[in-house]
Formats: C-alpha cells, sequence, structure tokens
C-alpha cells in the first residue's frame, strides 16, 4: 500500500515537465559547477603543488566539493519538490480519496514521503555515477565516495521529511516552498553563527554538522541515528497533523 | 435477505459550541437506496464524511457491516465507496491511471484490477474515455470517474454526495439509472436537495435539518403525504358546499381560486367518478378534476418548518 502511494507520487513528478527539468538541471548545475569546475581546479593546484603533503587525491578534491556544493543545491530543489505534496491534494480536495481508502494516516505519510525519497535517490545516484566515471582515467576512492553519498542521502531525506510536514501545514505550494527553505537554512547555518562552542547545542542539532563527517569518509552511526530522528520526528508531526484534520475538521 | 450494513448511531459533530449534527441515527440494509435530504448546510456533507471516516464524530458510533469504523478504520473504509461533494481526482492522471489507482488502493487484487476498471468504465459508460486526461473531461465526465472510482473495488456500501449537481440533464438520467443498478445488489446513501431525484431512486428517505432528522421512512410515507387525499374540481356553476358534500366521500371542501374547488376525501374513496355524474346530472359545469397533488417541496417545507416550531 505504501509503495502504491509512493509509486503514484513518483509518477507524477514524471508526469509533468517539472520532474525532467528538475533531474536535468541539478544534473546540469552538479556537472558545470561542481564535477568540471572541481577538476579544471585540481588541475591547477596540484601542478602548483610540489610537496607532497600539499597534494591530495583526486576523488577527495573534486568529491568535496561537489557533495558541498550538491547539500546547498538540494536546500533549494527539495522545498520545491516537496511542497506540492499535501498542499496541492489540500487545495484540490484530493486529501479526501486518500482518507476514504482503507489506508493508515502513517501509509499515506510513508508513501509520500518514499515517492519523494525515490526521486531524490535518482538524483544523487546520477550525482554518483557522475564522479564514479573518473574511475576510467584514474583509480577512485570508491570507500569515499560511498560514505559521502549515504550522507548526502540521509541529508536529503532529512530534508524531504521536513518538507513534507511543512506541506501539510498549507494550502499553497509556495508558501510550504517558502517556510520549508527558511527553516532547512536555519537548521544548516545556525550553527555557523551560534555553534563557535563545539560543545554547544546547536552544534548538536545542526544538520550540517552531522553531514560533515560523512564528508570526510567517515561515516558514523551517531550521526545516521541522528538523521534517522529527524525523519522520525517531522514525520510523526505530519501524521499528527492530518489526524488534526479528521478531528477538527 | 435482509442484512444491514450502515448503522449510525447518535452522531453527533460540533465544531466549538455549533452543533451542526445532532444525534443522527439510522439503519440502512443491503440493496437498499437510501436519500439524504436537506437544505443547504443541514448536515448532509458532514455526516457523509462521518459514515466514511474523513471526520471524526464528537459523539457516537458508524459501524459498517458491523465493523465500528473508529476502532478498526481499514477495515470498514475497505467496504464503502465514496464520492464526495467535490470529486477527489488527480487531474494530470488519465482515466485509466486513476481508476486503476483506486483499485489498488482499495485493495483489488493486482489480477483483477484490469477487470474491475473495466467493469466501472461499462458502468458508467467511460468506456471510449479511457486514455484521456481527467483535466480535460468535462464536468459531468468528471463527476463520473468520481462515481467510478467509487465502486471500482465493488464495496458493500455506496456513498454519494451530491452525485448529479451540474450535470446536464441527460447525464442526469444516466446516472440515475446507474444508482438504481447499483441500489440491487449495494447498498447506497445519496445525497441531494433536489426533491424529484430522491422520489426517482430511493426506497428511503431521511430530510435532515439543521443537524437533526426530522423525517426517516420509506420513500412511500413521504409520497402518501405528497399525494393527500385531495381532488382538484373546477366548476363554471358550482352548487353550495353543502351539495357538494353530499357526494359519497368528500369530508372537506375549500374554495382554492376562481371557480376551482379543492375537495378532501376519505383515504380510500376517490369520489372522482360520483362526483362527475352529480356534475353532470345537476349541471355544475364541470371543467376539470384532477388529483391535487402537494409538492414534495412542500412537504418538504412543512416537515422542516414543523421541526422549528417545537
Amino acid at each position: 500500500m505504501i509503495f502504491t502511494v509512493a509509486g503514484k507520487e513518483l509518477r507524477a513528478m514524471f508526469s509533468s515537465p517539472m520532474g525532467w527539468v528538475i533531474l536535468a538541471l541539478l544534473q546540469a548545475v552538479f556537472a558545470h559547477f561542481g564535477f568540471f569546475a572541481g577538476i579544471d581546479q585540481y588541475f591547477n593546484i596540484m601542478s602548483g603543488a610540489m610537496r607532497p603533503e600539499q597534494r591530495m587525491g583526486v576523488t577527495e578534491f573534486v568529491g568535496s566539493n561537489i557533495f558541498n556544493m550538491a547539500s546547498f543545491v538540494m536546500l533549494v530543489a527539495v522545498p520545491l519538490l516537496s511542497m506540492r505534496l499535501i498542499s496541492e491534494e489540500r487545495k484540490n480536495q484530493t486529501l479526501t480519496f486518500l482518507f476514504s481508502a482503507p489506508l493508515t494516516l502513517t501509509e499515506i505519510v510513508l508513501g509520500k514521503f518514499i515517492g519523494l525519497v525515490g526521486f531524490l535517490t535518482i538524483v544523487i545516484a546520477f550525482l554518483a555515477a557522475m564522479i564514479s566515471s573518473l574511475n576510467l582515467w584514474t583509480d577512485m576512492d570508491f570507500g569515499y565516495i560511498a560514505a559521502n553519498v549515504i550522507g548526502l542521502w540521509f541529508l536529503v531525506a532529512s530534508f524531504a521529511a521536513l518538507g513534507v510536514f511543512v506541506s501539510s501545514l498549507t494550502q499553497q505550494p509556495i508558501i510550504a516552498a517558502i517556510i520549508s527553505f527558511i527553516a532547512l537554512f536555519a537548521l544548516l547555518a545556525f550553527d555557523q553563527y551560534l555553534a563557535s562552542d563545539p560543545n554547544s547545542f546547536f552544534n548538536h542539532v545542526s544538520l550540517m554538522r552531522h553531514f560533515e563527517p560523512f564528508s570526510r569518509g567517515l561515516v558514523d552511526t551517531r550521526d545516521i541515528s541522528y538523521f534517522i530522528l529527524f525523519i522520525f520526528t517531522f514525520l510523526t508531526l505530519t501524521v499528527r497533523r492530518l489526524d488534526a484534520d479528521r478531528l477538527r475538521g | 435477505m435482509t442484512t444491514i450494513t450502515v448503522e449510525a448511531s447518535e452522531l453527533t459533530r460540533m465544531y466549538g459550541a455549533n452543533t451542526v449534527v445532532r444525534d443522527v441515527s439510522f439503519n440502512l440494509n443491503k440493496s437498499e437506496v437510501l436519500g439524504f435530504l436537506g437544505p443547504n448546510g443541514a448536515g448532509k456533507s458532514t455526516t457523509m464524511k462521518m459514515l466514511t471516516g474523513n471526520l471524526a464524530p464528537t459523539n457516537g458510533t458508524v459501524k459498517i457491516c458491523g465493523i465500528d469504523i473508529i476502532e478498526n478504520p481499514k477495515a470498514a473504509k475497505a467496504l464503502i465507496g465514496y464520492l464526495p461533494e467535490q470529486p477527489p481526482l488527480y487531474k494530470e492522471l488519465t482515466v485509466d491511471e486513476m481508476l486503476s489507482l483506486a483499485a489498488r488502493l482499495h485493495g483489488v487484487a493486482r489480477s483483477h484490477v484490469k477487470k474491475a476498471m473495466t467493469l466501472a468504465k461499462e458502468r458508467c459508460g467511460l468506456t471510449e474515455m479511457s486514455g484521456r486526461l481527467i483535466d480535460n473531461l468535462s464536468k459531468g465526465y468528471q463527476q463520473r470517474v468520481g462515481i467510478a472510482q467509487a465502486i471500482i473495488h465493488n464495496p458493500m456500501v455506496v456513498i454519494l454526495d451530491e452525485p448529479t449537481v451540474g450535470l446536464d440533464p441527460i447525464q442526469i438520467r444516466d446516472i440515475r439509472a446507474l444508482i438504481k443498478e447499483l441500489g440491487n445488489e449495494h447498498s447506497v446513501i445519496l445525497s441531494t436537495h433536489i426533491l424529484p431525484e430522491v422520489e426517482m431512486v430511493c426506497d428511503h428517505v431521511q430530510i435532515i435539518h439543521k443537524g437533526s432528522l426530522v423525517f426517516n421512512g420509506a420513500i412511500e410515507v413521504l409520497k402518501q403525504q405528497r399525494h393527500g387525499n385531495k381532488l382538484l374540481l373546477g366548476l363554471h356553476r358550482a352548487p353550495d358546499v353543502k351539495e357538494l358534500m353530499k357526494v359519497k366521500g368528500i369530508i372537506h371542501v375549500e374554495p382554492v381560486r376562481d371557480k376551482l374547488l379543492r375537495v378532501q376525501y376519505e383515504a380510500g374513496k376517490d369520489p372522482a367518478e360520483a362526483l362527475v355524474q352529480a356534475a353532470v346530472s345537476n349541471d355544475w359545469g364541470m371543467f376539470q378534476i384532477s388529483p391535487d397533488q402537494t409538492s414534495l417541496e412542500e412537504v418538504f417545507v412543512q416537515l422542516t418548518q414543523q421541526e422549528s416550531e417545537h
């Protein structure tokens, strides 16, 4: 049942130009500003770096460039994709269709979330394929790429969970997009301003701080559990929000 | 076979301090069509939302084939097909995609989806529209898709909220025929504010007014109220009232307007024939005789106003 809802969302994404355009646009942005610019800079900088300690692997150089950029690009892209998930159904009154079907609210919310994450997984898979293509000319560090892909995936899934929740709060997709963007931006950025102390509370709740270890190639279960808790919290809130619809009308 | 499919007891819904539906109780048997009548804002849609589990009642229970919709919503919802006031259709899908989605979400086995779709499309006259985008269909066809998605999983109970709103007369006739057909196998609950529609398709009628049931009974009862035992009589040279009362069965005579009289008679003793004979032999100059029907509207107004006087 969950996958029927998820499949519907995924199909809706590709039944309009929206999904294709976003997919193409993201790929173009990653390729141009992350991938090619990264390789270009690599040659420029490494040709000047004579001493061994200055030298660094191409995987790490291009990888950190591309994945760091991806995390910020997704900050904009995910709210645009998540905005219509529930708000549009509320506006068109199609939510009744799902509510009347023999589905629990959890199944509806999970279905929508998985549909969105499915789409984002495609984006990330293309990104990973792009950087892995360097393996044709050099030896890539696939462990490093895998850690980054896992980190980015969890980060983006967290974005999606928050986006789904915000989308359940309003009838206007655009408002949902703006609010999710602001919320995500705040979560990403406030550690920059407030968390000079590495043990401060904000350091622990900042999304970016938990993404950082992955981008260094470190897969830490503490960070994974943080992301899972983040996703779980916002999906639960979404279920509660939809339940309030039924109770309060 | 009389099996109860819908059992609503003491349904109450409040929005803040405002009671929208008050103590609505009724039962519905298999293969019955129940008409839900009421003026705008009477609480029809709210009641239907509660019946389908879209809205939690403040008080009271709904049981679908014995399954409580609050305690076991999944099992109960599987037995219901619901068309809300606004058909819940994904405009970006084609008719086929929409129906197959509805079928799968309602738990139709994968191997049966095709068959269920063909049947639903046939019943709703949608076969030629299979590949069309719902967004491009006319309002009437969208309404049909709405009905098709409600019946695709062959539910025990079909609940339709104002299914004929916005349709042209031919489509209305088709949809009424479809509802009648559905009533043969399923229980159907249908809300409307069009009175003749109820008379045409329903077995049972409920009139809801300001959130309370003011009438609950078979359509025959309503029809009787409607037909009354009255004749409308037109006489050019009308005799005295006493003279008229001599005709057997007549209990009351009142003038309507120029030369027209309303004659009330005892139930089962239609004096039409005797009246004609008397009129001919006494040269009353009869030019009209017809059963006098109070319109359903009048019955409806009577019922809803009676209640507000209490």
